[in-house]
């Protein structure tokens, strides 16, 4: 399929012209109040999430969100304010209960707030990189293509339950702020997943698509992005081969980590610990702060030196791509890590002000029209070793004794981000060099340091992914964020690995 | 008109029903009207705020097809348009296979627990300022500074929610509730970062929460860090404090879904086919309960479904909601499930109820109680980043956070190191050597979704503490 050009267009059921008059209100009364800084944000996000539970229809919802936010400084102070009602008067009012907010909640105790200077980026029209607008196909059309897959699953003898999902999002975002950008944004994402579930005498296993979620319309479905009919072929016999599989042996073992489980250790390891709010405090209370403290800047050895991670909102197809953001920062990249040594963090313009960071690096979002903007992570990756860099093969061809392992799961990691525990979709035993069969009740526990210190090799283009999730979480009340990660295949050595039902004590 | 611009929830209720295709098809709508306010602050200072107001509408329209009922859900925020809505809805339900959770709507005038929803349907949505949060806010300007002399740094959110959901069907049901939830919590961390320690509790509010209240807590669990003593991996005896208890049970509660359970698929699965109910999870005689009418932690006593799943129906829309032992005396009583599914199943129904509480009748004791009585072992003040390993066991891991105190001889003399957990708690219900009076309590993970807990204070002889965890 070919791209087409799509244009962005105002938030509908709005027409430019109604959403003309609600800015000019808001922003004409955050002129009249004294604000030194004003953003008027007017979205409507539609999706809708379908489930089949063994060919019938579990449950399906078609959603659509629609309200306006504005923040405001004035006086030093931030407030935020956001409704459903989306005409001028309303959009005028908000403004006035912003700015209330922000001078009751300074008599509190509020320091002063800044924001990183940003110039005047004009009118911005930007729309990620779709074919089919997901939330327009019909129920009927997304039903056919879930039961099509959940019918291939199912029919395998051994295959006792499969469950069969999809979520679409499409958000359209109109922006202006009293600097004099003003932006109208499209974005689009689908995530849909196959899971088999087999009975086993006294327990059960699962096997879940790998596919990751993507910034790609309804064509990703089809084959547009990934190998839908190989891999749906392919999970009952990976089923059945983990069912039959031996427990692990709990110690040390060499690792060769595939992209699909990878993403999730970069998100959780490396994303959240080089969020610039996190390791100045601002989340302490919540989602917790990080190893990786600002004093450490250019000098922290987070891993060996092969290992270099950008934070990216131009990636294509990536979920946390952008052109604008929510604070009025074009998308952009930059470094994270490179060679080894903690390189840059990631900004929105508050905190890069009171850090005196210089510029925002874009990553201001909020999940909702009615939701503060807060600094959400970058498409956060890792670079593969080139074009002529090794294959997943070459890779496990060089370890002695280890696991390959494919597909994310279980996830946990603390609040400073240091230790963590994962557990993945599938697990080989590497012997020799090669793959030796399955194991099961797989985990995975290491530092983020001590982990990435053993990072011995990173696989070539060929083996590299975008992986990613719609549902990251942070900040009070509570925001869920798409962000994409992409990696290539590595070589870890040395790992714990725990078996999760020694674990459990039975 | 209300002050917004938008209309009265009742006359959406009511234009919807209008709007539906009048005779052969059945319609529920769900309007929700809410309002609220929260302010965080961090590095003794306030940072974000907001204040909201948003109203969703649910159409849920059924439609007859041959061999079954077909459901269409749509929802639209803020001033929908009511033709386009219901359109939505219909057009659906005429693209989805029938559904297997069909019962027929419930017919008022619905049951006598339903007599104040029944009355409330007529009276004008709550909604909540940020003159709750005075309170708060007033004391925080003094903690700030407090915090500044005595060298530690507060962080922390209070937020004020107020959810009125509409409740009309085809059938002539008009039901409302409303719902109030809060939530404070405060973290202190020591200037240099080495200790850290958190206090929450829940309230629908604010009258019965204070900073002061909490923040002398918070003090004089910084005072126990001044002691700090390292700890390694392995079993420890633990005393889980009622806001971790209630992380864990929230988290097992969650889990009893009849449908997945008969699947094969959860820890309340028995081998080989079937349910575990009536097993018996713990020696001691708990009762783990929901129940809309248990005093201070009220919630809806009707179900409200936008979307069916699991175990959850759109047709149970309006179901009255009673008290549901789901442990009773320490054998596993209930699961959940819709109409249709306990139909199949030769069971009650059991829906979704907003609270829980976990007891042990007769218990008496508080966390300093058990403290007093613990000769060697670690007291935790809450659990972290909780996630299942395996559904089979409930296996879930995570990790200690802002304070593990030790205890020696009754006293504690100085706080650990944090740990990453590898846990069951249906298997914690089956270990448990102590359990206090239940109070109310609110778990630093899911307190935020789920407001309304009551748990106990447990003793656990052998909790298994999987590996150290630098954090701090």
């Amino acid at each position: 399929m070919h791209c087409v050009a799509h244009a962005a267009s105002p938030p509908g059921p709005l027409d430019a012209d109604q959403v003309t008059a609600a800015r000019d209100a808001a922003l004409g009364e955050a002129q009249r109040l004294g604000c030194t800084s004003t953003e008027f944000r007017l979205e409507r996000i539609r999706s809708q999430h379908v489930r089949l539970r063994d060919r019938a229809l579990e449950g399906a919802a078609d959603d659509t969100e629609l309200g306006i936010g504005v923040r405001v400084v004035v006086d030093g102070s931030m407030g935020f304010a956001a409704t459903v009602a989306t005409g001028p008067e309303q959009a005028a009012e908000l403004v006035t209960r912003a700015v209330d907010a922000a001078r009751t909640i300074a008599r509190a105790g509020g320091g002063r707030v800044e924001l990183a200077e940003e110039p005047s980026h004009g009118s911005v029209q930007w729309t990620s990189s779709f074919t089919v607008d997901p939330v327009d196909v019909p129920l009927a059309d997304k039903v056919a293509q879930l039961d099509d897959w959940s019918g291939r699953v199912l029919s395998a003898d051994h295959v006792d339950h499969v469950t069969a999902q999809v979520l679409a999002v499409t958000e359209d975002t109109y922006y202006a702020d009293l600097g004099g950008t003003e932006a109208t944004q499209r974005r689009v994402r689908v995530h849909p997943v196959v899971e088999a579930l087999a009975l086993d005498g006294d327990g059960f296993e699962t096997m879940r698509t790998v596919a990751p979620p993507a910034g790609r319309g309804w064509e990703y479905l089809g084959g547009d992005g990934w190998d839908w009919d190989s891999e749906l072929a392919d999970l009952p016999g990976l089923l059945r081969d983990k069912v039959r599989a031996p427990s692990v042996d709990a110690g040390q073992y060499d690792l060769v980590v595939d992209p699909t489980n990878l993403w999730l250790t970069i998100h959780e390891s490396i994303g959240h610990a080089t969020e610039l709010d996190r390791a100045l405090g601002y989340e302490a209370a919540y989602a917790g702060t990080s190893f990786a403290t600002v004093d450490q800047l250019g000098a922290l050895r987070y891993g060996a030196p092969i290992m270099h991670v950008t934070g990216d909102r131009t990636t294509p197809n990536g979920l946390a791509t952008v052109g604008i953001d929510h604070e009025g920062v074009p998308g952009q990249s930059f470094d994270l890590i490179r060679d080894g040594i903690l390189a840059g963090y990631q900004l929105d313009r508050s905190i890069a002000a009171s850090s005196g960071s210089g510029a925002s690096n874009g990553c201001a979002f909020a999940d909702s029209p009615l939701h503060v903007p807060i600094q959400r992570m970058a498409n956060v990756s890792l670079e593969p070793a080139g074009d002529d860099g090794p294959t997943t093969e070459d890779l496990i061809g060089g370890v002695e004794r280890g696991l390959y392992i494919v597909g994310d799961k279980s996830w946990s990691i603390d609040m400073q981000r240091y230790n963590f525990q994962f557990t993945g979709q599938r697990f080989f035993r590497i012997e020799h060099g090669r793959l030796a069969g399955q194991v099961r009740d797989v985990a995975y526990q290491a530092t983020t340091t001590d982990f990435w210190g053993a990072l011995e090799a990173v696989g070539g283009r060929s083996t590299y992914l975008l992986g990613g999730a719609f549902n990251c979480g942070k900040g009070q009340p509570g925001q869920v964020a798409p962000v994409s990660h992409g990696c290539p295949s590595v070589v870890v050595r040395n790992v714990r690995i725990l078996n999760t039902r020694d674990e459990s004590g039975r | 008109m209300t002050t917004d611009g938008l209309p009265p929830a009742q006359a959406v209720v009511d234009e919807v029903l209008a709007a539906a295709a009048p005779g052969s098809e059945d319609c529920v709508v769900l309007v929700e009207e809410i309002s609220e306010v929260d302010v965080r602050f961090a590095n003794n200072t306030t940072t974000t705020n907001g204040t909201r107001r948003d109203r969703k509408v649910t159409v849920i329209s059924l439609r007859e097809s041959g061999p079954g009922t077909a459901v269409g859900v749509a929802r639209r925020g803020g001033a929908v348009d009511v033709a386009e809505l219901v359109r939505a809805a219909e057009r659906d339900a005429g693209e989805s296979p029938p559904a297997d959770d069909v019962s027929p709507l419930i017919e008022p005038p619905g049951a006598a627990s339903l007599v104040s929803s029944l009355d409330r349907f007529h009276a004008p949505p709550d909604s909540t300022e940020l003159s709750v949060l005075s309170g708060v806010l007033s004391g925080l300007a003094g903690a700030f500074s407090r915090a500044r002399d005595g060298d530690y740094v507060l962080a922390g959110y209070a937020e004020h929610r107020s959810a009125t959901t509409y409740l009309g069907t085809s059938t002539g049901l008009r039901l409302a509730h409303a719902q109030p939830a809060g939530a404070l919590q405060l973290l202190a961390r020591s200037s240099d970062g080495s200790a850290s320690t958190w206090a929450g509790a829940g309230t629908a509010d604010f009258t019965d929460v204070s900073i002061g209240a909490l923040e002398d807590r918070l003090r004089s669990r910084l005072a126990w860090s001044d002691q700090q003593l390292a700890r390694p991996a392995g079993r420890y005896e633990v005393i889980l404090p009622p806001e971790a208890v209630a992380d864990l049970m929230v988290n097992l509660a969650f889990e009893a879904g009849g449908r997945d359970t008969e699947d094969g698929k959860t820890v309340f699965s028995r081998p080989g086919g079937g349910t575990r109910i009536g097993d018996q999870l713990s020696p001691l005689p708990f009762d783990l309960r929901s129940d809309p009418a248990e005093p201070g932690l009220e919630c809806s006593p009707f179900l409200a479904a936008a979307s069916s799943w699991g175990d959850t129906s759109v047709f149970d829309n309006g179901l009255p909601l009673l008290r549901t032992d789901w442990i009773a005396g320490g054998r596993l009583q209930r699961l959940r499930y819709h109409r249709a599914g306990a139909a199949r199943s030769g069971v009650q129904p059991a829906g979704f109820i907003g609270n829980a509480v976990l007891e042990l009748p007769g218990a008496t004791g508080s966390v300093e109680d058990m403290v007093a009585g613990t000769e060697r072992g670690l007291l935790l003040t809450c659990l972290w980043y909780i996630r299942e390993v395996d559904p089979a066991t409930l296996l879930l891991t995570g990790l200690t956070r802002d304070g593990v105190y030790v205890v020696e001889d009754g006293v504690v003399v100085g706080a650990a190191n944090n740990f990453r957990f590898n846990e069951s708690p249906v298997d914690l219900l089956a270990r448990v050597s102590e359990a206090g009076a239940a109070v109310r309590a609110f778990g630093r993970e899911l307190g935020e979704d789920f407001n309304r807990t009551r748990m106990p204070p447990l003793r656990i002889p052998d909790f298994n503490m999987s590996s150290v965890s630098q954090a701090s």
